[in-house]
C-alpha cells in the first residue's frame, strides 16, 4: 500500500514557490485580538467547563501553580476546577524592558480541574478553537515536558503545547504535590499569555502587543519592567531580605504550628519570593542555594500535609458540592 | 483457515522516545504468546505512533491444534503403598489434573520412575484466546510512568482507546477499564473517530484517516519529502538519523515543508545554528551543494499540506526570536577576556565538598601533565593539553552554555580560538567531553585525548574520594560512563600508560587538593570499579567469558594492550595451537601454586640440562615480555610465551619437580614460581577454558 500523501509534494511546491514572494501576506484564519479579549475569552470558555473563575492571589509569586487555587486545592479527594489569570514574577528574568521576550513579570492564564476529565485535551483544543486558532490551519503539538517544583516538592508528567513551533502551554498532570500523592489526579493548563498573544497579533517585541486598541503593554508595563530589573540588580538590600527570610520562615512555622494554612502559605510564597530576588541579585552561592530550596520545601510539605488534615477534619466539603464536581 | 488479527491500544501523546520500545516490546511479546499458544500465522507486523501502538497479524489460525499434555507426579515409590495401591499423593495429583488415579502412567526416566499424567487437550477457538494478550499492553518498561483522574492504573500517557478485532469480531475483554472494541481514532485534526469492520481494513482505514501507523513508511515519506527539498532548491539537507527517528515518532502524517531565517544569524558558528534548531526545534538544518550552512530549515509538520504558510510563517518567527538571544548572548560574551572567563570559573561550584571549577582545571592540568610525561609526548603536545586543560571549562560561566548547555566545549573552543589560542588547544577544548554516550564520536587528536582522559579521570577520582560512588542502577553523576569514555579514549589512542599510572596520579593529585581520603581503599575502589568498567567493555567486543578471566588480573597494566591480549587469544580461541600452549603453561601454573611464599632459584642446584634450558628460556622470556608488553607488542609477546611451551613439555618429560630431596624440590618450586609470575604478566592461562 501506497500511503497516500506521496502526492502531496506537488501542490505542497506550488505552495513553496507561492511563500517566496509573499512573505507579508496576512496569515489565514487568525482574527486579530487584543490581550484584554483573549484574556475574557478563556475565562468564559473555561466557565462554561465548570470552571470556577478566581482572581491573581495577592501575595508575589513565580507561576500561577503557586496560587493557593492549585497548590492547596489539588490536594486531597475534593473536586476543584478554576480558572484565572496570575502575574507571575520571575526576577532573574528581568531585563530593564529591554528584552522582546524577557519579562520581570508575565502572565499566566492558568486552568486547573481535578479529577482531569478524560477529554482534558480536547477541552484545550476547544479552548485554542475560541480564541480564532483553527488546528487544521496550523501545527499542534503535544511535546513531552515533565514539569517539577523543587521548593514546592511537586512534579507531574505532561507537555509543552507547541502552535506552529512556539511554546504556548504548559499541560500537567500532577503526580505530586506538596510532597504528597496526587489521588485524584488534577491536570493543569498554564497558557503563556504574552506567548500566545505575540502569536495571535504576529509580534516580534512583548512591549509591541496591544493590551487593548490604542495601548501597549509598553504603555502599561515599560516602567515597572524597568523599575523592578533597577531594584533587582543594583538597589535591592540583601542583609534585609535575608533577614525577611528568616522572619518569614518563623512566621509561617508558627502559624503552621497552630494549623492555620492558609496564612501559613502566605509566608511561604513570601519566603519563595524573597529568595527570588536574592537568587537573582547573585546574593546566594551555589550551596547555600541547596540550603534555601530545602528550606522552602519543607514547610511546603508541612502545609501540604496539614491542609489535607484540615480538610479531612471539615469532611472535606466540597465532596458534596456536586455543583462543579464533576465537569 | 485463517483470519487476519489487529490490536491496537490508544493513549494521549507519549514521549516520542518511548514509542519505538512499545512496538518492539509488544510485538515480541505478542509473537511469544502465538508461538506459546501454538497459534500459527502468516505474518506478525508491529505498528506504532505517538497516540498508538499494536500488531497486525495475517492469516492467524482459528483454533488451537490438539495436544498431548503430559506431566510429572511423584515418584513411584511415593505414588503407590506396599501392596502396590495408589496412595493419597497419587490420587491427589491425579485429581489435580482432572484425572482418573487409574488413569496415570508410570514411565522410567534417568532420574528413577515416575507417574505421569497424560492428557489429551482440545485446541481452544483462538477468539476466545486472544484477550489473554491484553495485559501485555500494559507490559512495556517505560522509564516513566503517571496515574489520571481517579484511574488507579500507571501508565506512560492515559490511556483512551483499544481495538481487538479477529476478522470481524471484537475480542471480548478490556485493559485499564477499556472495553475493547472496533472503534478507532483517526488524525487528531484531519480524521474521524471511525468503526473498523474487518481487521484486513485497519491500516487501509486508517490512512484515509490521516494516519500512518507503520513508522517505516512515515519515515520513508519524510525522507522522500525532504529529498524532493533539496532537489528542487539544489540543496543538501543532512538527515540525521536520530532527528528522523525522533520526528517520526512526533507525527501520524508527515509533511515536510521548509523555512528561512535571516543571513545575519550566520555570524553565529554553524554549530550554534545546527544544535539550536535540532536540540529545540526538531529542524533540519540546510547545507549548499559545496557544504555551506544555508538560512533555511526544515521542520515536518504533523498535518497535510494544507495552510502550509502559517506554520512556516509561526516556525521562523520562533527560531528568529531564538537566534537573535542567541547573537546579543554571543556578543557579549565576546566581550570578556580569557583571564575574566577563567577567573569566573573560581566562583563555579563543581561540589560543595569537592571545590570550584577552577580547582577543578587545575587538577585537571596537572594530571595532563603527568600523562604526557609518562607517554614522553613532545613539548608541543604537552604544552598544547596542558594550556586546553586551564581553559577546558571557561564556557560555563557564558551567556551562551548558561542558555544552551549542550553547546559546551564547543563554546569554550569557539571563545578560546577568537582570543588567540591556537587551534590544537581550541581543538582539545571542543572535544574534551567526547565521548558522551556509547556510539558517539572520539576526539580527533591526542592532546584531545589526554584532556579527555584526565578531566573524566579527576572527576571519578574526586568524587569516589568523597564518598559519591555508583550503587546498582544509581549513577547520578554518569560516572561509569565516563571511566566507559576513559577506557575508550585510552585504547583507541593507544595512550601508553599503565592503568596503574593513572589511577596512582588521579589519588595523589586529588588527596592534594583539600579532601584527602584513604589511599588504600581508594586505591581498592577504583580498581573494583575500573575492572567492571574492563569487563563490560570486553564482553561488548564479543571476547569469550574465560579470556577475560585470564586477562583481567591485577596490575591491569596497559589498557590498550589488554585489549589486544584480548584480540590475540580470541582469535585463537579453540583452535590447537593456543591449547598447545595453555597445557604447557598451566601446567607451570598449578604447580607453581604449591610454592608458598617468594624464593630464589639457584642455578647450581640445577641437574638436567632440561632444567637449564627451561631456565634460559625464562632468563629470555623475562627479558622481553615485560619490554614488549609496555611498547604494546602483543602478538610478539604471545610468541615468547609460545617458544616457551615445547621447552616446557621437554622439562616435564624430564624431571620430576616433587623431588624426594628436600633442596631440589624447593628450588625447582622456586623455578616453577618465578617462570609462572612472569607468564601471568600476559594472561592466567589456567583460566582459560580448552577445546576438547
Amino acid at each position: 500500500m501506497e500511503p497516500r500523501l506521496l502526492i502531496v509534494p506537488s501542490s505542497f511546491f506550488e505552495l513553496g514557490a507561492f511563500f517566496c514572494f509573499y512573505v507579508d501576506e496576512e496569515r489565514v484564519g487568525i482574527k486579530h485580538m487584543n490581550v484584554q479579549q483573549v484574556i475574557l475569552k478563556l475565562q468564559s470558555f473555561w466557565a462554561e467547563q465548570n470552571c470556577f473563575i478566581m482572581q491573581p492571589y495577592d501575595v508575589e509569586k513565580g507561576a500561577g501553580t503557586m496560587n493557593p487555587m492549585t497548590f492547596l486545592r489539588s490536594i486531597g479527594p475534593e473536586p476543584w476546577n478554576a480558572a484565572y489569570v496570575e502575574p507571575s514574577r520571575r526576577p532573574s528574568d528581568g531585563r530593564y524592558g529591554d528584552n522582546p521576550n524577557r519579562l520581570y513579570q508575565h502572565h499566566q492564564f492558568q486552568v486547573i480541574m481535578k479529577p482531569s476529565p478524560p477529554n482534558i485535551q480536547e477541552l484545550y483544543l476547544e479552548s485554542l478553537k475560541a480564541l480564532g486558532i483553527d488546528p487544521l490551519e496550523h501545527d499542534i503539538r503535544f511535546v513531552e515536558d515533565n514539569w517539577e517544583d523543587a521548593t514546592l516538592n511537586a512534579w507531574g508528567l505532561g507537555w509543552e503545547v507547541w502552535l506552529d513551533g512556539m511554546e504556548i502551554t504548559q499541560f500537567t498532570y500532577f503526580q505530586q504535590v506538596g510532597g504528597l500523592d496526587a489521588d485524584p489526579v488534577a491536570v493543569e493548563l498554564t497558557y503563556g499569555l504574552e506567548r500566545l498573544c505575540s502569536y495571535i497579533q504576529d509580534k516580534e517585541n512583548v512591549f509591541d502587543l496591544e493590551w487593548e486598541a490604542g495601548y501597549t503593554y509598553r504603555d502599561i508595563f515599560y516602567q515597572p519592567e524597568f523599575e523592578h530589573s533597577t531594584y533587582t540588580f543594583e538597589v535591592a538590600d540583601h542583609d534585609m531580605l535575608q533577614k525577611l527570610f528568616v522572619t518569614y520562615e518563623k512566621e509561617a512555622g508558627i502559624a503552621l504550628d497552630k494549623n492555620l494554612v492558609f496564612p501559613a502559605y502566605d509566608y511561604i510564597l513570601k519566603c519563595s519570593h524573597t529568595f527570588n530576588l536574592l537568587d537573582a541579585g547573585g546574593a546566594i552561592s551555589v550551596t547555600e542555594r541547596t540550603g534555601y530550596i530545602r528550606r522552602v520545601r519543607n514547610l511546603a510539605r508541612k502545609c501540604a500535609s496539614i491542609h489535607y488534615a484540615e480538610r479531612e477534619r471539615l469532611g472535606f466539603p466540597l465532596l458534596k458540592a456536586e455543583k462543579k464536581g464533576e465537569a | 483457515m485463517g483470519k487476519a488479527l489487529v490490536l491496537e491500544l490508544g493513549f494521549e501523546e507519549i514521549p516520542a522516545q518511548f514509542v519505538d520500545l512499545a512496538q518492539n516490546t509488544f510485538e515480541a511479546n505478542i509473537r511469544t504468546w502465538l508461538k506459546e499458544n501454538r497459534l500459527d500465522y502468516d505474518q506478525l507486523q508491529g505498528f506504532s505512533t505517538p497516540r498508538r501502538f499494536g500488531v497486525i497479524v495475517s492469516n492467524l489460525k482459528e483454533e488451537q491444534p490438539d495436544a498431548i499434555e503430559k506431566s510429572r507426579g511423584p515418584a513411584v515409590s511415593i505414588a503407590k503403598d506396599e501392596n502396590g495401591e495408589w496412595t493419597k499423593a497419587a490420587i491427589g495429583f491425579a485429581k489435580g489434573k482432572g484425572l482418573d488415579v487409574d488413569d496415570l502412567t508410570v514411565e522410567e526416566t534417568e532420574q528413577g520412575t515416575y507417574v505421569y499424567a497424560v492428557k489429551k487437550v482440545s485446541g481452544v477457538k483462538t477468539i476466545d484466546l486472544l484477550k489473554e494478550t491484553f495485559p501485555l499492553f500494559l507490559n512495556i518498561p517505560f522509564p516513566k510512568s503517571m496515574r489520571w483522574g481517579s484511574n488507579k492504573t500507571r501508565y506512560v500517557r492515559p490511556i483512551h482507546w483499544l481495538v481487538a478485532l479477529y476478522g470481524d469480531a471484537v475480542v471480548d475483554g478490556s485493559v485499564a477499564g477499556i472495553k475493547a472494541g472496533r472503534t478507532t481514532r483517526g488524525h487528531r485534526f484531519l480524521g474521524e473517530t471511525i468503526d473498523v469492520l474487518h481487521a484486513d481494513e485497519f491500516e487501509e482505514k486508517l490512512l484515509s484517516e490521516y494516519v500512518i501507523v507503520d513508522p517505516t513508511k512515515r519515515q520513508d515519506a519524510i525522507r522522500q519529502q525532504i529529498g524532493l527539498l533539496e532537489e528542487e532548491h539544489n540543496w543538501n539537507v543532512d538527515v540525521e538519523e536520530g532527528l528522523l527517528q525522533e520526528v517520526t515518532n512526533l507525527v501520524e502524517y508527515p509533511t515536510a515543508l521548509f523555512g528561512s531565517f535571516s543571513e545575519e544569524f550566520l555570524q553565529l558558528p554553524d554549530e550554534v545554528l545546527i544544535t539550536s534548531m535540532r536540540e529545540h526545534q526538531r529542524y533540519f538544518a540546510v547545507h549548499s551543494q559545496a557544504g555551506e550552512l544555508l538560512p533555511y530549515f526544515i521542520t515536518v509538520r504533523n498535518g497535510d499540506h494544507r495552510h502550509l504558510e502559517n506554520i512556516r510563517r509561526g516556525n521562523e518567527k520562533v527560531l528568529r526570536a531564538r537566534l537573535s538571544d542567541g547573537v546579543f548572548f554571543y556578543k557579549e560574551d565576546q566581550k570578556h577576556s580569557l583571564d575574566t572567563l577563567v577567573s569566573r570559573m573560581d566562583v563555579i561550584v563543581e561540589h560543595e565538598k569537592i571545590g570550584t571549577i577552577k580547582e577543578k582545571s587545575e587538577r585537571t592540568k596537572q594530571l595532563v601533565e603527568k600523562l604526557s610525561s609518562a607517554i614522553s609526548e613532545s613539548g608541543d603536545v604537552s604544552s598544547n593539553a596542558a594550556r586546553a586543560a586551564e581553559l577546558l571549562k571557561i564556557d560555563l560561566s557564558t551567556n551562551m552554555v548558561d542558555e544552551f548547555p549542550e553547546l559546551q566545549g564547543l563554546m569554550g573552543s569557539d571563545y578560546a580560538n577568537r582570543l588567540g589560542e591556537n587551534e590544537k588547544v581550541a581543538t582539545a577544548i571542543r572535544e574534551h567531553y567526547l565521548p558522551r554516550f556509547v556510539g558517539d564520536d572520539l576526539p580527533t587528536a591526542v592532546e584531545s585525548a589526554l584532556v579527555s582522559v584526565s578531566d573524566k579521570l579527576d572527576t571519578i577520582t574526586s568524587s569516589f574520594a568523597i564518598g559519591l560512588k555508583p550503587t546498582g542502577s544509581q549513577d547520578p553523576y554518569g560516572l561509569r560512563r565516563q571511566a566507559a569514555a576513559i577506557v575508550n579514549v585510552t585504547r583507541h589512542f593507544k595512550l601508553s600508560f599503565t592503568y596503574e599510572a593513572l589511577r596512582d596520579y588521579a589519588i595523589e593529585i586529588s588527596n592534594a587538593a583539600a579532601y584527602p581520603s584513604e589511599t588504600e581503599s581508594l586505591k581498592d575502589d577504583l580498581d573494583e570499579f575500573f575492572k567492571l568498567r574492563l569487563k563490560a567493555a570486553l564482553e561488548e567486543r564479543g571476547i569469550s567469558y574465560d579470556i577475560i578471566e585470564a586477562i583481567l588480573v591485577s596490575p591491569f597494566g596497559r589498557i590498550d594492550v589488554l585489549f589486544d591480549k584480548a584480540d590475540v587469544l580470541q582469535e585463537l580461541h579453540d583452535t590447537k595451537r593456543l591449547k598447545d600452549v595453555t597445557e604447557a603453561l598451566s601446567r607451570v601454573n598449578n604447580i607453581a601454586k604449591k610454592q608458598e611464599g617468594p624464593a630464589d632459584v639457584q642455578v647450581a642446584l640445577f641437574e638436567k640440562d632440561e632444567e637449564r634450558e627451561l631456565y634460559d628460556a625464562y632468563v629470555s622470556l623475562k627479558d622481553a615480555l615485560g619490554v614488549k608488553l609496555l611498547n604494546g607488542e602483543v602478538s610478539s609477546s604471545f610468541e615468547e610465551l609460545e617458544k616457551l611451551a615445547p621447552v616446557i613439555h621437554r622439562y616435564f618429560e624430564g624431571i620430576m619437580v616433587m623431588s624426594d630431596n628436600d633442596q631440589l624440590k624447593q628450588n625447582r618450586l622456586a623455578q616453577m614460581q618465578v617462570l609462572s609470575l612472569e607468564i601471568s604478566r600476559f594472561a592466567q592461562f589456567q583460566a582459560l577454558v580448552l577445546p576438547s
